[in-house]
């Protein structure tokens, strides 16, 4: 196709994808480096009749504003708002590090650092969650592969309702019944018999309630593409393999693991970068009092009673990063067969 | 395979097979049909200091309304709090991001996928990587410049950028459904005097529509569950279902009709569920298509 016809084709996905994907990538990294303008202070001399006079600072509101309202993106700050104890916390973090404390004291410490415990569990949530919900997609595409045909549609039908649903209502529907007058909750409650346990009180409880979540909207993704791949195990092997002795677990562990392996790579691919984001369900369970994630950081930046944008900016730039970072074996290996295939 | 190897299964497994799906139809669906339950009870059953016995029999329901079941969350979501407003707003954004989804998606992929230069590989992969990005991190980028521009809180302003996101997953998709065409269809197309675009329109897209459902399934999905860009970009007056939702929750917790937001979230569910029941087929080609292809 000549050059012409393909950018005529291209061009409008180009267009909106330059003008808002690439650029707010820009954008964000301005605004990283700029915080809001300082207030305004002006010197008043405050004069009595019997006192005297004495001068004090004040702070111009009107001239604030209007500053404001000129240059909404602040004033230059460098580097500033990326070192600071929302963000990557360098000073404190040098101090937590170098005290006298235990591991378990300075781990507790690190935890309180906005930036450091969002981002703690994302990772934790992207590399629990990931593995788990394969795990469990691969074992619920097995056994649907062993029931008669008729039942697979019906339960595929179930089956693909955790996945499909808007994630900030499918944790809104988990938080409900887990909530202390919900059916689960309560339930919990009864198990451990503590009649104060609850997802606002316990770290573990909102933890493991939001892994499980996490679990029960990604297996099914895993489940479709597994069960999709075993139908295409050949089936000679699969005999061969029966007549040299292999047994079930053999067979699964060497013929159909090995075979589904290149599916595997990429449904773990695609669920790190979908969990990565991680954010719905922190606002649906009401969870940022123990868990917090990076996405989630950003949106409490810009909904705050004041829009930091700077501070947004910033979190922002280390999340593309962070994407980035996670992205980064899969661009090398394109990368390499890409050079490979044009030499 | 599957039929011949399940004769010389032992029962033990057999019956572990059976639980274990049995065990996970219940996780899938039960959390569901609880909701869709409850939302027609008062909130002193839906969420009972008692016994959730309550919740399913309706005790307090019947002592407050008289009958067992009551639609007072519905007509106080949709009626009292505008919910059909959201639902209105939300079948225009859908509407909107599927069809300039797809008509930008279907006119790239087909470039992709017949260009065969190397530029065509980048852009590719570059797209890969904007798939990656998290919503929020674009969100935070385009608030400054919208409030600037005067765009912001619109609905037109969601619209593009709710296409704008979705362009890197329909031009993977799309591509690799194009891929599947043969090239000699067009190029035959195109011996015979046709333009390119014209052999697009006239001979491509007549044989592509499976493939243009199912990545319209899936963009209409992501209008649909969208909650970074939605919240963060709508003024209140134009908010869709899901800010909407989220935004009951901050007032309702204070006025105790939490059933407002049960009754809303069970709405939104509803199209989703019929969704899933017509075109359940079209979804599982979808996730699989990207997948096996690579």
């Amino acid at each position: 196709m000549p050059n012409k016809t393909f950018f005529a084709f291209i061009l409008p996905s180009l267009i909106a994808m330059v003008l808002f994907i690439a650029l707010p990538i820009v954008s964000v990294v301005v605004q990283s480096l700029h915080v809001s303008h300082e207030q305004i202070l002006v010197e008043v001399e405050n004069c009595q009749p019997f006192g005297g006079c004495s001068t004090e600072l004040r702070v111009d509101t009107a001239a604030t504003a209007a500053l404001r309202e000129e240059q909404p993106l602040g004033r230059f700050n460098g580097l500033g708002t990326y070192v600071n104890r929302a963000h990557l916390a360098t000073s404190e973090l040098g101090v937590i590090l170098s005290s006298e404390r235990s591991i378990g004291e300075k781990w507790a410490q690190i935890l309180n650092l906005p930036f450091y415990k969002a981002l703690i569990f994302t990772l934790v949530y992207c590399f629990v969650v990931t593995p788990l919900a394969m795990a469990l997609g691969f074992t619920i595409a097995l056994a649907v592969n062993a029931l008669p045909k008729v039942t697979k549609g019906p339960i595929i039908f179930f089956s693909l309702l955790p996945m499909i649903i808007t994630p900030l209502i499918g944790s809104l529907i988990l938080y409900w019944m887990l909530s202390p007058n919900g059916i689960l909750g309560a339930t919990i409650q009864h198990i451990f018999n503590d009649p104060t346990l609850s997802l606002r009180a316990s770290p573990a409880l909102t933890w493991g309630a939001l892994l499980t979540y996490g679990v029960w909207t990604n297996a099914p993704f895993s489940f479709v593409v597994f069960y999709a791949g075993l139908q295409t195990v050949p089936g000679d092997t699969l005999e061969s393999a029966m007549i040299d002795g292999a047994s079930r677990w053999e067979r699964i562990r060497y013929v159909i693991i090995p075979h589904l392996a290149p599916l595997a790579t990429f449904v773990a691919l695609v669920q790190l970068m979908d969990n990565f984001r991680v954010f719905e369900p922190i606002v649906g369970f009401s969870a940022e009092a123990n868990a917090t994630s990076l996405s989630w950081l950003i949106y409490n930046d810009l909904t705050g009673d004041s829009q930091q944008f700077g501070s947004a900016g910033a979190t922002s730039v280390l999340t593309i990063l962070g994407v980035v970072i996670l992205l980064s074996p899969v661009l090398l290996r394109t990368w390499r067969e890409f050079k490979h295939k044009a030499v | 395979m599957s039929e011949a190897m399940a004769h010389k299964r032992p029962t033990l497994l057999n019956a572990f097979i059976y639980g274990f799906i049995v065990l996970w139809l219940v996780l899938a669906a039960v959390p569901f049909l609880w909701t869709v339950w409850g939302s027609f009870k008062v909130e002193a059953d839906f969420f009972s200091r008692e016994s959730w016995w309550n919740a399913i029999f309706g005790t307090a329901t019947i002592r407050e309304t008289g009958a067992a079941f009551t639609g007072d969350g519905y007509y106080g979501a949709w009626i009292t709090r505008d919910f059909w407003k959201a639902a209105f707003n939300t079948i225009i954004v859908t509407i909107c991001v599927t069809s300039i989804s797809l008509t930008l998606g279907t006119l790239g992929g087909y470039a992709l996928a017949r260009s065969g230069k190397n530029y065509a590989f980048w852009i590719l992969i570059a797209a890969l990587v904007f798939r990656a990005m998290p919503h929020i991190t674009l969100v935070s980028g385009y608030l400054l410049p919208f409030f600037q521009l005067n765009i912001w809180g619109v609905l037109p302003t969601s619209i593009i950028v709710l296409v704008a996101i979705n362009q890197p997953f329909t031009l993977w998709m799309l591509h690799s459904f194009f891929l599947s065409i043969p090239k000699d269809l067009d190029e035959s197309a195109m011996v015979d005097g046709c333009t390119r675009f014209q052999a697009f329109r006239l001979v491509i897209m007549p044989v592509m529509w499976p493939g243009v459902v199912t990545t319209g399934l899936f963009s209409f999905l992501l209008g649909y569950n969208d909650f970074a860009v939605t919240a963060m970009l709508l003024s209140a007056d134009n908010q869709t279902m899901v800010p909407k939702i989220s935004s009951f929750l901050g007032s309702i917790q204070e006025t105790g009709n939490v059933m407002f937001a049960v009754a809303a979230v069970v709405s939104a569910t509803v199209p989703l569920f019929i969704l899933v029941l017509f075109f359940q087929r079209q979804i599982v080609s979808g996730l699989t298509a990207g997948a096996v292809k690579g």
